[in-house]
């Protein structure tokens, strides 16, 4: 594969300023690339809520194309040790995938067939405009186990060590593979997963899934940055969808990365992220803004005006979130996140079970994520925060046009 | 599968639409002698006036001039009924309109409202023709008398079991039990289909509507294994459940079956398991759910297996589909009897919960493409 991501500036590339905020509410501000607000190669009709985000392209949508405001996340165990039947079910979700992302029904639609058989749609999508829909797959290590792929394995795709103060369950962990599904409405992420695992029936079984709300970063420039549900802006810096250089730098694999079938891919940290949001309730707002960094209100760093003023990292606690997630304490490491908040109820002890769904993308997990969680095991924020689900993903190239399909470079000797 | 079904109007759909408009003796429309066809009744004649119509409305003026009670039908070529009826006395005259299509038909007379009664062709001409596949009709005839066949097998069964409830032995009624309930389990969609005996005979207590009082299998099934005792209100129970079970034995030949409502029902038969089954719902006591289980995959293979030369002209890669996942299931149940010729199946209770998992899974797996049988019978 000889196409590299950023050289064909698909209608995905969009408007976006700097933004490269690291982990959990970390906003470093980005003074200079802030202003690299570029417009030139901006689709007017995909950033307006509702419009359809275009399927095709060097790279999967949904990654650094604008972030939608709604996620339904699915992790996927694979039932089927045959190579071919799996591949068959790439092509039939990619086919599927096509048509929702464009605002079509799936198959033939969900009326008007024949009155005995259950329609091919589920149809409660149905009306509903195409949101913004973005549907990107991710394969995890054990298919490649189970698959008898062991030898495609990308080495960046590394079985995540144990972080400090994991408390992991092993139901709400890891998968085969996984499809985010983003829009601006639920309704339309959710018929989505259902409609891909109802497709999938026989060969995959959803094994978890993560409906999230309220985006907690931004690829592109809002007018507020998002917060996250301790109340912090969160995102500043996250890298945006044309920022080429950043994105080449930190998030597609490159073509002297290996293997091969991952050039123009990602990969993907998905972690369940509880927030312990009573106690946090109960700290002081000084606490509260030390332990990230900077203050509540205007976002800025500590000593600092402005959300987007270069942060003084030596003016922060030692222990601060902003501080321990920056680059500068990562040598450099740079993740693009797309998290989202969660709340699932109540945990059976009057406390809301809430918190952040954070999904990290990058060039290698070993300098992404590893890295910056590493750095992260002082962080003052642990002790509202407990990590409890966790997942990793290799997130093949793009689907280039309508004869390709998801997965394709990885398995094209089957195909 | 993505069936050719922007043809909606298929033969089978159009011939199970039109038994919707069927009626009885309802006013003579038929204006003209032409659209009425008499039908001479005796005790061993069946004299019809016309054996040709052309399509559309159609009366019958039956007069019974036998010595027994007899009923008149109108059938399809797979004996489903167009319109009937019952209960005509020596001596009377009755009228049975119905809407028909073009087609072949019969006309059967069953004096003392027994048999298959004495049969005259009918062939209905013009307008659209309902023809199905014969195939599909041979298909419709075999699964008629499956139904029948697993209804006569069971009453013996449930003779057992009712006569060692009524015995006050608890054990042999605990084992009698299950094996009672197969015949029921392989063709329950057929059985619920008559809308009122299933209530009587297959409730569940949180299925009880207000004011219903409960009877059948699984109110015994709670004194045997909750209450472990059997007092008089069981024996009569018991008693009831025969009279219930025995008229079901004599409707099954009624039920109406279609192509598309079979492949329905062996979809429905795997809803069943999904439902109640890998639950453990519905045999919360006693914990046989895997016997039920077993059934309701047989009966809906039993479906299948007549469908299936129709649907693999239509669909190959479907029956390819169905033919391994019913493979995969029946392994993955055998797992849960040491002999494949008994019932004897593992309790429920010590089904471990991710074993209960795989087999939701085998089921949602089978199920699925099980759910586009009809439309695969009915291109």
């Amino acid at each position: 594969m000889t196409e590299t991501q950023g050289s064909s500036p698909s209608r995905r590339s969009l408007i976006g300023w700097g933004g490269a905020g690291l982990a959990l509410g970390a906003a470093a501000a980005g003074g200079a690339v802030a202003m690299t607000r570029t417009g030139d190669d901006v689709d007017p009709a995909a950033a307006e809520a509702g419009a359809a985000v275009g399927f095709h392209g060097s790279v999967q949508a949904g990654i650094a194309t604008p972030v939608q405001d709604r996620l339904h996340f699915a992790a996927f165990d694979v039932t089927t040790t045959d190579r071919a039947e799996f591949v068959q079910l790439l092509k039939d979700w990619t086919e599927a995938a096509r048509r929702m992302t464009a605002g079509k029904a799936v198959g033939e639609g969900a009326y008007g067939g024949l009155a005995e058989a259950p329609p091919d749609d589920t149809g409660e999508a149905l009306g509903l405009k195409p949101s913004r829909l973005t549907l990107t797959v991710g394969f995890g290590p054990s298919l490649f186990k189970k698959l008898d792929l062991a030898d495609r394995r990308p080495d960046a795709l590394v079985d995540l060590p144990t972080f400090a103060g994991d408390a992991l369950d092993a139901a709400r962990s890891n998968g085969d593979l996984c499809v985010q599904a983003c829009a601006d409405d639920p309704q339309v992420a959710v018929h989505a997963i259902r409609n891909l695992a109802r497709i999938g029936m026989g060969k995959v079984v959803i094994r978890w899934s993560q409906l999230g709300f309220g985006k907690t970063s931004s690829t592109t420039p809002d007018a507020q940055t998002p917060r996250n549900l301790m109340g912090f802006k969160d995102g500043t810096r996250n890298i945006a969808g044309t920022e080429t250089d950043r994105l080449k730098k930190f998030v597609w694999v490159g073509e002297k990365d290996g293997p091969d079938w991952m050039v123009g891919g990602s990969y993907l940290v998905a972690r369940r992220i509880r927030m312990h949001i009573e106690t946090w309730d109960r700290t002081s707002l000084q606490e509260q803004e030390d332990i990230f960094g900077r203050d509540k209100g205007e976002g800025a760093p500590v000593g600092k005006a402005k959300e987007r003023d270069e942060p003084f990292l030596k003016a922060m606690k030692p222990d601060a979130h902003v501080r321990l997630a920056h680059p500068d304490s990562n040598h450099g490491a740079t993740i693009l996140r797309r998290g989202y908040s969660f709340t699932d109820g109540t945990d059976g002890l009057g406390r809301l079970e809430a918190g952040l769904f954070f999904l990290a993308y990058q060039r290698d997990v070993r300098e992404g994520f590893v890295r910056v969680q590493r750095n992260l095991a002082s962080d003052a924020l642990n002790e509202y925060i407990q990590h409890v689900g966790s997942a990793v993903f290799a997130v093949p190239p793009g689907v280039r046009d309508k004869d390709d399909w998801w997965g394709r470079t990885l398995f094209s000797e089957e195909a | 599968m993505r069936a050719a079904r922007l043809s909606v109007v298929t033969a089978v759909t159009a011939v199970t639409a039109l038994t919707a408009v069927t009626g009885c003796t309802s006013k003579s429309d038929a204006k003209d002698g032409d659209r009425v066809i008499s039908v001479t009744a005796t005790d061993a004649k069946c004299v019809t006036s016309k054996k040709e119509i052309s399509a559309g409305h159609v009366e019958l003026a039956i007069e019974n001039k036998g010595s027994k009670v007899t009923e008149v039908y109108i059938l399809f070529p797979d004996d489903r009924i167009v319109s009937e009826r019952e209960n005509i006395g020596p001596g009377t005259k009755q009228r049975v309109t119905a809407e028909v299509k073009a087609g072949d038909y019969q006309i059967a007379c069953k004096p003392g409202m027994k048999g298959t009664g004495i049969r005259q062709d009918l062939k209905v001409t013009g307008g659209s023709v309902a023809k199905r596949d014969p195939r599909l009709d041979k298909a419709v005839a075999a699964y008629r008398e499956y139904a029948q066949e697993q209804a006569d097998a069971t009453l013996p069964l449930v003779a057992t079991f009712v006569k060692a409830v009524k015995a006050g032995d608890l054990e042999a009624a605990k084992a009698a039990y299950a094996p009672s309930r197969i015949g029921w389990e392989r063709t329950e969609p057929v059985a619920e289909s008559f809308g009122d005996i299933d209530p009587k005979v297959d409730v569940r207590a949180d299925g009880l509507e207000a004011g219903q009082t409960w009877t059948g299998w699984h109110r015994l099934e709670k004194a045997l294994w909750q209450d472990k005792k059997i007092t008089a209100a069981e024996k009569t129970l018991a008693d009831q459940l025969t009279t219930d079970l025995t008229d079901w034995q004599k409707r099954v030949g009624k039920a109406e079956i279609t192509p598309t409502s079979m492949a329905n029902g062996a979809k429905e038969l795997l809803d069943e398991v999904a439902t109640g089954k890998v639950t453990g719902e519905e045999e919360r006591y006693s914990h046989t759910d895997l016997v039920d289980f077993k059934a309701n995959v047989e009966g809906a293979q039993k479906s299948y297996e007549l469908l299936k030369p129709v649907a693999q002209e239509n669909d190959a890669a479907l029956v390819t589909e169905l033919d391994k996942q019913f493979a995969a299931l029946n392994t993955l149940l055998d797992k849960y009897r040491p002999n494949t010729s008994s019932y004897a199946f593992t309790a429920y209770d010590k089904v471990a919960a991710a074993d209960r998992k795989e087999l939701s899974d085998a089921v949602n797996a089978l199920a699925e493409p099980l759910s586009k049988l009809a439309a695969a019978v009915a291109k």
